[in-house]
């Protein structure tokens, strides 16, 4: 028999008042004042950014690419899919400001020892942040090049402790249609999942933050993962739940077109999406004043392969797409 | 409208009809072009948006001019409109050609400055299976590409002389496979975009329009006929 026990939170975990007081209200005078700044630019003519990122303390990591050039943060934060704030790709960065990150917490849920709701701030706290520079694939054939600041997804999961029953993780985005403009057709929230040796994999992370400010809007604010190995939209945006399962969770894009986006959507070359080729990206990481967008060729688990192809030893990848 | 006043009205249609090349132009030189995170695309869309309206302003004319006879003028300016709408697609096409297709602009380029006359093909050639790939397996590429030929055929006959050589009868059915590249255009747009996005709707829903307008004129027509058909054989 399993016997639920709620661990009380110790007081020493607990963030004094003044602090949190001290914190938000910066955040929020900041984000007040950030917000005239963004009008001004709206004014001035210039692309305009949802704001509201703040510094964030990590550590660098081995996990850094360095045989292509990190895509300039201007852009990462401008050229987002994120079909909760429109589907083109500027409309993120438009409209993701109405989305409220504070307060926001986790559920963590389903097949877990200790079921709890957890803190924004208390999970940032959970371990050490460090950044991480990974390629990142579209499945729509372009790729970037990010520096992600948090910690493995796996940290989280060893702390939560699932029952060994479970065998896949759902992650839950927010779908609050006060503040998202959600497309009909799809049907909300959004939601991913891994399997749990995808999710315990050391290359999943947890994420905060890229370029070591906390996360835009557009980028899945507050906190959302990022698998480094497999098409973006796997990389689920602003979580409120997760849950694990037995059974292979239903997600979005597999739901929506099973022939185009499978529920494994790693990264291949081989195997070509319907609509296009999937051997090359177009690499998004230009910083100078050129037009033109290079081609490369795609690698088998995005360049991954040492760290994750063990896992699909014996899998037909032509077939589990 | 006095027949005086269309050489002036072709001149400013001509103009507004350049100004989205000029807005482009003037997003190069500012740097704007630049700083978005992936031109190519933009520029894709961007053109391709333009070919498809222009196109659909081009159908229009006929619709339009039918509501009123004081309307006639207005098939004077089809063929300019029709060879706009054939400007930007060339130019949606040329840019998935050089731009999209992963052919090697710069290292053309530099052939060329270089003194290298044939680089510019060599790259060519590079990309060409790759290319032919896309044209063999994906239904997207194929029906935008017969869009476009269909609007080059078009263009290619569309001078006067041509016309005359033609005769008219001819001319005139081949003109109007415009239809078809219209539908074929917005084929193309729907097979594109991901599922669930509904931004091709409204370009649809005015072709649909369109095309039904020429459906009730040609009813109304023929009832016509045989309702004076009738009255003659009384």
């Amino acid at each position: 028999m399993l016997l639920r026990t709620e661990k009380p939170i110790p007081s020493s975990e607990i963030t004094p008042q003044e602090v949190y007081e001290s914190f938000t209200m910066t955040r929020r005078r900041m984000l007040s004042g950030l917000g005239a700044v963004g009008a001004a630019a709206a004014a001035a003519g210039l692309p305009q950014l949802a704001l509201g990122e703040t510094p964030l303390k990590f550590a660098t990591s081995n996990y850094t690419v360095n045989d292509r050039a990190t895509t300039p943060e201007s852009k990462a934060k401008s050229y987002n899919n994120f079909y909760e704030f429109g589907e083109q790709k500027d409309d993120p960065a438009r409209n993701a400001h109405k989305l409220k990150t504070s307060p926001w917490s986790v559920q963590i849920e389903g097949l877990v020892k200790t079921p709890q709701t957890l803190d924004l701030g208390k999970l940032m706290a959970l371990r050490p942040i460090e950044q991480r520079v990974y390629r990142f694939r579209c499945v729509e054939a372009w790729s970037m090049v990010i520096p992600w600041d948090g910690f493995p997804l796996a940290e989280l999961i060893k702390f939560v402790n699932p029952l060994s029953s479970a065998k896949f993780v759902q992650f839950i985005s927010l779908a609050d249609r006060k503040t998202e403009d959600l497309p009909s057709g799809i049907s909300w929230p959004y939601s991913e999942g891994l399997r749990m040796d995808e999710a315990m994999n050391p290359l999943t992370l947890l994420t905060f933050g890229s370029y070591g400010q906390t996360l835009a809007n557009q980028q899945g604010a507050p906190v959302r993962v990022i698998i480094p190995w497999k098409y973006g939209f796997k990389s689920a945006k602003s979580i409120v739940k997760i849950r694990f399962v037995d059974k292979m969770p239903p997600t979005t894009w597999n739901d929506l077109n099973p022939g185009e986006y499978g529920f494994y959507s790693n990264v291949n070359p081989t195997v070509d999406h319907p609509r296009w080729s999937q051997a090359h990206e177009r690499l998004l990481n230009s910083s100078g004043n050129s037009l033109f967008v290079k081609s490369v060729p795609t690698l088998p688990f995005n360049g991954y392969a040492n760290e994750v192809a063990s896992m699909y030893a014996g899998m037909d990848l032509k077939r589990n797409y | 409208m006095p027949t005086r006043a269309i050489p002036y009205l072709k001149a400013v249609l001509h103009l507004l009809c350049l100004l989205p090349m000029l807005y482009l132009a003037q997003q190069y030189r500012n740097g704007a072009l630049a700083n978005l995170a992936d031109p190519t695309n933009y520029l894709t869309h961007f053109t391709g948006d333009w070919a498809l309206w222009l196109l659909l302003v081009d159908l229009a004319i006929t619709p339009v001019r039918r509501l009123n006879p004081s309307l006639a003028w207005l098939i004077r300016l089809r063929r300019m409109l029709g060879l706009w709408a054939f400007f930007y697609a060339t130019l949606h096409l040329a840019i998935y050609v050089l731009l999209f297709s992963g052919y090697d602009l710069p290292t053309a380029w530099a052939g060329l400055q270089a003194g290298h006359l044939g680089e510019p093909w060599n790259q060519l050639k590079l990309i060409w299976p790759r290319m032919l790939d896309d044209v063999e397996k994906r239904p997207f590429i194929q029906v935008g590409l017969f869009a476009w030929v269909l609007l080059f055929a078009l263009a290619a006959t569309s001078p006067q002389r041509v016309l005359r050589a033609m005769g008219g009868k001819n001319w005139q059915r081949l003109h109007r496979t415009i239809y078809l590249a219209g539908i074929a255009a917005v084929v193309h747009y729907w097979w594109l975009v991901k599922a669930g996005v509904r931004t091709p709707w409204k370009v649809t829903a005015v072709l649909a329009v369109l095309l039904l307008a020429r459906v009730v004129y040609a009813a109304m027509k023929r009832s016509q006929k045989t309702r004076t058909a009738a009255s003659t054989a009384i």
